[in-house]
């Protein structure tokens, strides 16, 4: 079979599952389901940008969003209690509104587009060359290097305020403190007490009722 | 053939659903997370196919800058969603409006 032929095949495999699984995302009943619609469709693009020889960032997406974001959906989704069918009241409501919304913009952005003169682009020779991964690391490291730095601070900081806006601080709990613990002297939890080495033992045992005593001065 | 604009119009298509699920989840704050989320995958198809198609570098090191950002946009909104469902019990997009916007 011809190679052009096969891609072509392979985009739209992809492509249809990728729109499919998008809608299904926006309309299904259970946001459980919504989430792992979600993921297929992320595989289905990443798929779509690995015909674009994109395969960095078709990993990339696989990765990260299928791997990490969107198990952190499937986690705040199973964690929540939500009542479906509250959920779902206006949904027929403003059905009407959300479809003649997106498919006019479709048709706008179509029109901006300009399928037929768009066509004049076929695929030329790769420009990464062999590799994608030297050709878009090599951009990152050289002249976008201050940017990469800024993206990891952006991640820092949203992970300390993920953290931050979640911790709860709870009254009436018991907990420990670190660093009082890691602080404290040994001066402050032994006490060394003088006792008298020996004590000289009665010889004739006292009658019973202050029998108690030599015991209180043996703890003295 | 793939052309460029096979791409673009997925692009599009894609972009067109995730508005559609903006305005008919009225009631789910989750839905419209993932709504946005499938804006940016729409978004990040356009400069892959853009990038390979005019050979520029560019478009793909932005394309790994969306996913930074967008990855710490979900953390930080799922954050908030939890705080939401925290004090209000709920996640209904009508019922969140004590600001009074």
């Amino acid at each position: 079979m011809n190679n052009d032929l096969l891609q072509l095949i392979c985009f739209y495999l992809f492509g249809g599952v990728a729109v499919i699984a998008g809608l299904m995302v926006i309309s299904v009943r259970n946001s459980v389901h919504a989430v792992l619609s979600l993921v297929l469709t992320f595989f289905s693009m990443a798929c779509v940008w690995l015909l674009a020889e994109a395969e960095f960032l078709a990993i990339a997406l696989v990765v990260v969003y299928v791997g990490a974001v969107m198990v952190l959906f499937l986690f705040v989704v199973m964690m929540l209690d939500i009542k479906q069918e509250v959920v779902r009241e206006g949904f027929i409501r403003y059905l009407p509104v959300g479809i003649i919304v997106a498919v006019v913009m479709l048709v706008e952005m179509l029109a901006m587009i300009g399928v037929k003169s768009m066509h004049a682009h076929t695929l030329g020779p790769n420009p990464a060359g062999n590799s994608n991964v030297a050709w878009l690391g090599q951009a990152l490291y050289t002249d976008f290097l201050l940017p990469f730095e800024i993206a990891a601070l952006i991640l820092t900081v949203g992970v300390v305020a993920a953290v931050a806006l979640t911790l709860r601080q709870r009254l009436g709990v018991r907990h420990q403190s670190a660093a009082q613990q890691v602080s404290v002297k040994a001066t402050e939890r032994v006490r060394v007490v003088k006792m008298a080495p020996s004590q000289v033992a009665s010889v004739v045992p006292p009658p019973a009722p202050p029998a108690a005593e030599p015991t209180q001065e043996n703890a003295k | 053939m793939i052309t460029l604009s096979h791409y673009i119009v997925l692009g599009a298509i894609l972009f067109c659903i995730a508005v559609a699920g903006v305005f008919i989840n009225r009631k789910n704050v989750i839905v419209l997370l993932m709504a946005i989320e499938l804006m940016l995958l729409a978004v990040n198809t356009n400069f892959v196919a853009f990038s390979r198609f005019f050979g520029d570098v560019q478009g793909q090191v932005f394309v790994f800058f969306i996913l930074t950002v967008a990855a710490a946009e979900s953390a930080i909104g799922l954050a908030i969603l939890v705080l939401l469902f925290r004090n209000r019990s709920t996640i209904n997009v009508a019922e969140i409006d004590s600001m009074k916007g």
